[in-house]
């Protein structure tokens, strides 16, 4: 006696497909999740005490980032600035405005501000702001467009892969030191916009490659075998 | 739990052995044939070793022991659910890795000079038993994470001891008390204030004459001067002092040759010949021992003028086994020995009388060659007496280093370092008294346990706990026995927390700064003692500053206070040598010959000294210098006394001493004197916290003022039954095959000289090897880093291991894991012995991770977990790491640690302050080992590659960077730094004939090498002393006779 139909034999082929499909597409769908913004945060933007507004500091009254992040340019952090720093301007103006009383409050009573964290990485990763600044590394190339955001919010993926991309093409994103701070900084550019030439030391350059070049042997920065290594990151 | 718990739960336990020597299999009479027929290795690390026995071997070729990769536990229904919970919970979050929201706090007000993310260092002092250990404290955003010597200060030099590295765990032991109580009940500290003041107004009528001050060693001048101007106004009030582990013998042996008491300190740089009398001058807990470590290490070198050292002791130990003839002896025997010896230097003494105990009977020749000796280096010797020698066999090594010239030259004394030198025994025996009889009224104990640690005889618990003292107080870091037994219990804060000073061992001053507010509010006995005073309020930094003012005579305090908290100490308050003359030069003989039985001696602990730091996980866990025992004391006895008795490792034993009985375990150690018996102090705590409650063995109850050291008449019997102890010693066993080069390479001076190349070997060529090509060429790196350990200066003190514990975020598994072999050190100091059993030689050997360019590990994992950087550094990339345990099983040094469970506490917050935020902290399933402290080269060369780029000139990391474990080595045995500079110190160690790597056969090329140890035995004694001294012979003769 037949057991299975005829059409069994289809419905076995077809299933050994779908398996196929089905199980792929699992997890191909997982690898697409993990680099969505849910998981890595990315251009979220997160509720805070106080509505800080980059756009408004950096852009509008031209604050340099340092007078913030104090230790940018000496630590692993780059700081983040006490109620003190806040009260220097804010005892004089906007005194009466609701969204700061927080900020007020906490200088009356000494209790701190607790701002939530913006650009998280694990904590078997060892990232260091000040190499970074004194090789030539721009706040935008990690931060992006900072001071264009009216509430902050994490840019890149802060994935490995990012982190990869330029330890191993570094030549590609290094600027002159004294862009660093320099949100509107444009790599140097020859293409049908026009030309845009960077300078650096006495010499302009139109191109990022050769810039990236020059500052490589005036920075010395390490080969990509050394800042590949897993110390770099990983201790 | 008890032995006898422990004795029945080994009985019944199922499942398979774990490893030998957690059995009960070592047959001596096998271990004395194989002895015989020279069939086991020349370096042994343990008897079973020796004997080359079954157990052992298969316990070699494991990676891990038996039962450490296997579920074995029990598992209990709660258990089981919590595991199956949460294993459920965790099926929902696979491949959902979101990171939760975490908060940034920043300051209200930043302080200055802090600079947040980056540690500051602050100059402070540990104390042990009142000296100070001169330290600077890591501190990162005001949290202390890490303790490193002062490399200014003339007592630290940069070394630290144990227990001051791991004084840091104290500060976060969550078992602390954390309130003032009264009977049990939480007060507050105006309530307390407020209790005592009536008593004390009616005492202060009375001059005082109910108040009594009981405090552990104090060397602190501001609580000397505070206590002693409260007596100056009470003269009925008084002042008494009790340390377990005290030196009541030194300070009764100045007065019995000077009539007064001295403290004698010592150079050992400029010593040639050394002469120890039971001294253990090289371990922690010895005054100056860090000092006197790195003065006699710098001595060792062969190239220079090597020093000799003999040694003559009754409980084998670190110190002994570095001696180059080392004679163990009963301790009752040593007097005998110091009059012969005298005697023969020519100080007046009639030889002694004892009858020496020794297999080889050359002690005629041994002491007449140490005598000549020393007759020969006359102001370039010294002879030490430990401090559990009686006065008698004190005041002879002084008469004999008067008679050497050695006073000024290589022995000074001065005035005692302890503020109030009395005989701790006397003084305790007269509060007891006191306290029995009603005359006291108010009990101030601060600081110590006397409720455990008091003399047996004097029964101190019951006389604390009867009605006849009125008012009990007690400071305390934790809620003890002595704790329970006073009504007020006021939380003492930890050295790390409170202002006072210390002066270190040459009498230098240094200021105890605190690095963090206390914890829990705690007290310091400066401020408990302004309550006496009447001066409530003040604090202890008030306090300090006042006094240092007054004694301070120039014009500008405050830079003077600032220099002296910077530097770490003060400047001149270093004790001038004095000039004492001996009294005479005839000592009546305080020990009388020894009768019938055994000898029993009392020890300080070696991990855990009096028991202070039972609740310290990092000591209990730390592996003892020899027996490499863990969280547990023994009953230590040579191995021909256990062959009469019958007795075997691990047996439980029933110890009989002045009528008074204990049961502990055996452990047999070779070298032990025959007819004598050792046990620790430090055990058996029952109030000590979560850690050191109940491990162990209690053996005060035997320890009395009659016999605090040794005494004659124990009784040893077996009672039947096993007790676990966990000993490391059998763990993480190299494999050297008989006949193969074995791992320590060692020659006498003579032998050296004649043959510096002796430790060579031909290396195997670079590229025979079956592994890929070199991937980097290190040489044209700007770093390749590699470290030497010099097996000559390493002293086996364990200092390393706990600074890298501290510094490497490392775990503590506890007994029953370690009993598995699961123990996390990313560094271990193996001991090896040499010779026969009843008087090897010593040697010691950290081992780290040998960072190879050919690194077994990394071929075979499967998840490149494990990888070569750059620079030469086998990277472990705890992120990547699945747990196969393959690289560890491949590793042929066996030094990588698994994460068998979840080893780390994440859920305590005193340790989340604790850690190092600059190292990984790692969890279950994953794979560590010794990372050469590369959080430490990513920090300087961050550093340096940020000034090359501002300044616009190379810079490179040099000599400044150094890892946890050769910063604070007090021997400086340890080297680390570039291989790519010709001028740095590693290079010029690697290039001593003396280096060698270890197993360099398998063509590892190893980044780590040794320097091998070179002895300097007296040409005249070496027959005599060696039975067994086929390790000294050529390796192709040895070959010859075995074929």
């Amino acid at each position: 006696m037949q057991i299975f139909p005829r059409s069994a034999n289809a419905i076995a082929r077809a299933s050994l497909v779908l398996t196929v499909v089905v199980v792929g597409g699992l997890l191909s769908g997982l690898m697409l999740l993990e680099r969505t913004p849910y998981i890595t945060n990315a251009g979220i933007r997160k509720a805070q005490p106080v509505p800080f507004s980059h756009q408004h500091h950096v852009t509008g009254l031209g604050i340099d980032c340092r007078y913030c992040h104090t230790s940018v340019e000496t630590s692993s952090f780059a700081g983040i600035p006490p109620t003190k720093t806040c009260m220097n301007c804010h005892a004089q103006i906007w005194t009466n405005a609701a969204y700061l009383e927080p900020v007020r409050e906490s200088f009356r009573s000494g209790r701190s501000l607790e701002w939530t964290r913006v650009n998280q990485l694990p904590n078997f990763v060892y990232f260091n702001h000040s190499i970074h600044i004194n090789k030539g590394v721009g706040c935008n190339t990690c931060h992006g467009p900072i001071d264009q955001m009216p509430l902050v919010y994490q840019y890149a993926s802060l994935q490995m892969e990012f982190c990869l991309d330029c330890h191993r093409n570094t030549e590609k994103y290094i600027r002159p030191r004294e862009q660093v701070f320099n949100m509107r900084y444009q790599p140097p550019s020859n293409d049908l916009m026009g030309v845009h030439e960077v300078a650096f030391n006495g010499k302009t350059y139109s191109d990022q490659e050769s810039l990236g070049k020059a500052l490589h042997e005036q920075y010395n920065v390490r080969s990509v075998k050394d800042i590949t290594s897993c110390n770099t990151c990983h201790r | 739990m008890s032995i006898d718990e422990n004795k029945t739960k080994a009985a019944s336990a199922k499942g398979p052995d774990v490893c030998p020597t957690k059995r009960n299999q070592l047959d001596l009479a096998t271990v004395k044939e194989q002895i015989a027929d020279t069939t086991g290795p020349e370096y042994w690390r343990s008897l079973e070793e020796l004997a080359g026995t079954e157990e052992f071997q298969e316990m070699m070729h494991r990676e891990f022991p038996k039962g450490a990769s296997e579920w074995l536990d029990d598992f209990s229904r709660r258990g089981f659910l919590k595991t199956m919970g949460a294993s459920l919970a965790l099926a929902g979050l696979t491949g959902c890795t979101r990171m939760p929201d975490t908060e940034i706090v920043p300051y209200v007000k930043q302080p200055e000079n802090v600079i947040p993310g980056r540690p500051k260092f602050y100059a402070t002092a540990f104390t042990l038993g009142g000296y100070a250990s001169p330290i600077l404290v890591e501190s990162h955003m005001f949290r202390p994470t890490k303790v490193e010597g002062n490399p200014e200060h003339p007592a630290s030099l940069g070394g630290t001891d144990i227990y001051a590295q791991a004084s840091i765990l104290d500060l976060y032991d969550p078992d602390r008390a954390k309130d003032i109580t009264y009977l049990g009940d939480v007060r507050s500290w105006p309530a307390f204030m407020e209790a005592v003041k009536g008593p004390m107004s009616v005492e202060t009528r009375m001059a005082g004459s109910g108040v009594r001050i009981l405090t552990q060693g104090v060397t602190s001048p501001t609580l000397a001067s505070q206590i002693k101007s409260y007596l100056d106004a009470n003269p009925q009030a008084k002042w008494h002092v009790w340390e377990p582990v005290n030196r009541d013998n030194v300070y009764e042996g100045a007065k019995l040759a000077f009539g007064e008491a001295v403290e004698t300190r010592y150079d050992f740089s400029k010593a040639d010949v050394i002469v120890s009398l039971d001294a253990d001058f090289l371990y922690a807990g010895f005054p100056g021992s860090t000092r006197y470590t790195r003065d006699f290490a710098a001595r060792r070198n062969p190239d220079g003028n090597m020093n000799r050292l003999y040694v003559i002791e009754s409980t084998p130990s670190s110190t002994g086994m570095k001696a180059d003839h080392r004679w163990p002896m009963r301790a009752g025997e040593i007097e005998g020995y110091a009059r012969t010896l005298a005697a023969g230097i020519g100080t007046g003494f009639a030889a002694g009388t004892a009858g020496f105990n020794n297999p080889a009977g050359g002690a005629t020749k041994f002491d007449k060659t140490v005598a000549t000796d020393l007759s020969g280096h006359r102001g370039s010797s010294i002879v030490i007496a430990g401090d559990h020698q009686p006065p008698s066999v004190h005041a002879i090594a002084h008469a004999m280093n008067q008679a050497l010239g050695n006073v000024g030259q290589t022995v000074f004394y001065s005035e005692p370092v302890d503020a109030n030198p009395v005989k701790r025994g006397e003084s305790l025996n007269a509060l007891v008294d006191d306290m029995r009889s009603g005359k006291v009224d108010l009990l101030l104990i601060l600081g110590g346990n006397p409720a455990y640690d008091a003399p047996a005889e004097l029964d101190f618990a019951s006389a604390l706990k009867s009605n006849a003292v009125e008012t009990k107080v007690y400071l305390g870091t934790h809620r003890n026995e002595t704790a329970e037994l006073c009504q007020w219990h006021v939380p003492e804060a930890h050295y790390l927390e409170s202002w006072s000073d210390a002066r270190a061992y040459d009498g230098t001053a240094t200021i105890i700064q605190p690095l963090i507010e206390p914890l829990y509010g705690g007290k310091t006995a400066h401020e408990i003692v302004t309550i006496l005073a009447g001066q409530p309020g003040l604090t202890g930094h008030d306090l300090v500053q006042q006094y240092w003012q007054k004694q301070h005579t120039g014009a500008d305090f405050d830079a003077f206070w600032r220099k002296s908290l910077h530097d770490g100490w003060i400047e001149g308050t270093q004790h001038a040598p004095k000039t004492v003359a001996l009294k005479s030069a005839s000592f009546s003989a305080t020990q009388s010959m020894p009768a019938s039985g055994f000898e029993l001696n009392f020890r300080r602990d070696p991990s855990i000294y009096d028991g202070r730091f039972a609740n310290n996980g990092w000591l209990q866990e730390l592996p003892k210098p020899l027996t490499k025992l863990t969280w547990d004391n023994p009953i230590m006895i040579g191995p021909a006394m256990a062959e009469r008795l019958k007795l075997n490792f691990k047996d439980v034993a029933e110890l009989e001493f002045n009528g008074k009985k204990v049961k502990g375990a055996i452990w047999i150690q070779a070298g032990h004197p025959d007819n004598s018996i050792t046990v620790f102090l430090g055990y058996g705590r029952t109030r000590a916290g979560r850690i050191g409650t109940d491990t162990g063995f209690d053996v005060y109850p035997l320890r009395t003022s009659q016999a605090p050291w040794f005494g004659d008449g124990a009784k040893l019997t077996a009672v039947g039954g096993i007790y676990q102890l966990a000993s490391t010693q059998g763990y993480q066993t190299m494999e050297t095959p008989v006949g193969e080069r074995p791992l320590v390479m060692e020659r006498s001076l003579e032998e050296y000289k004649k043959e510096p190349n002796f430790a060579k070997e031909e290396e195997p060529a670079k590229d025979l090897t079956l592994y890929k090509p070199q991937e980097f060429p290190y040489e044209k790196e700007a770093y390749s880093w590699g470290m030497a350990i010099d097996l000559n200066s390493c002293v086996g003190c364990n200092n390393c291991i706990v600074a890298c514990q501290s510094e490497n975020n490392i775990a503590v598994v506890g007994k029953e894991q370690t009993l598995k072999g699961r123990h996390m050190h990313w560094l271990r100091v193996d001991a090896y012995y040499n010779g026969p059993r009843d008087n090897p030689k010593g040697f010691f050997q950290p081992v780290p991770c040998m960072q190879c360019e050919n690194a077994p590990c990394e071929l075979v994992c499967p998840v490149q977990a494990t990888i070569h950087s750059s620079e030469g550094l086998n990277d472990m990339v705890y992120n990547r790491c699945v747990g196969t345990r393959y690289c560890s099983n491949n590793c042929p040094y066996k030094v990588r640690r698994f994460n068998f469970l979840l080893f780390q506490d994440w859920e305590t917050p005193q340790f989340k302050l604790m850690r190092n935020p600059d190292v990984t902290i790692r969890s279950r399933g994953v794979m560590e080992k010794c990372t050469y402290c590369v959080q430490r080269i990513s920090e300087h060369r961050i550093d340096t590659e940020t000034a090359s780029v501002r300044e616009g000139k190379e810079i490179r990391i040099g000599e400044e960077l150094q890892t946890a474990c050769q910063q604070s080595c007090p021997a400086n045995a340890i080297v680390f730094g570039n291989l790519n500079d010709p001028n740095s110190q590693v290079n010029k160690w690697k290039a001593l004939p003396r280096n060698y790597s270890m197993l360099a056969e398998l063509n590892t090329r190893p980044r780590t090498t040794y320097l091998a140890e070179i002895r300097n035995p007296n040409p005249e004694l070496q027959s005599g002393l060696q039975s067994k001294t086929e390790a000294l012979v050529p390796e192709a003769e040895l070959q010859a006779e075995r074929t």
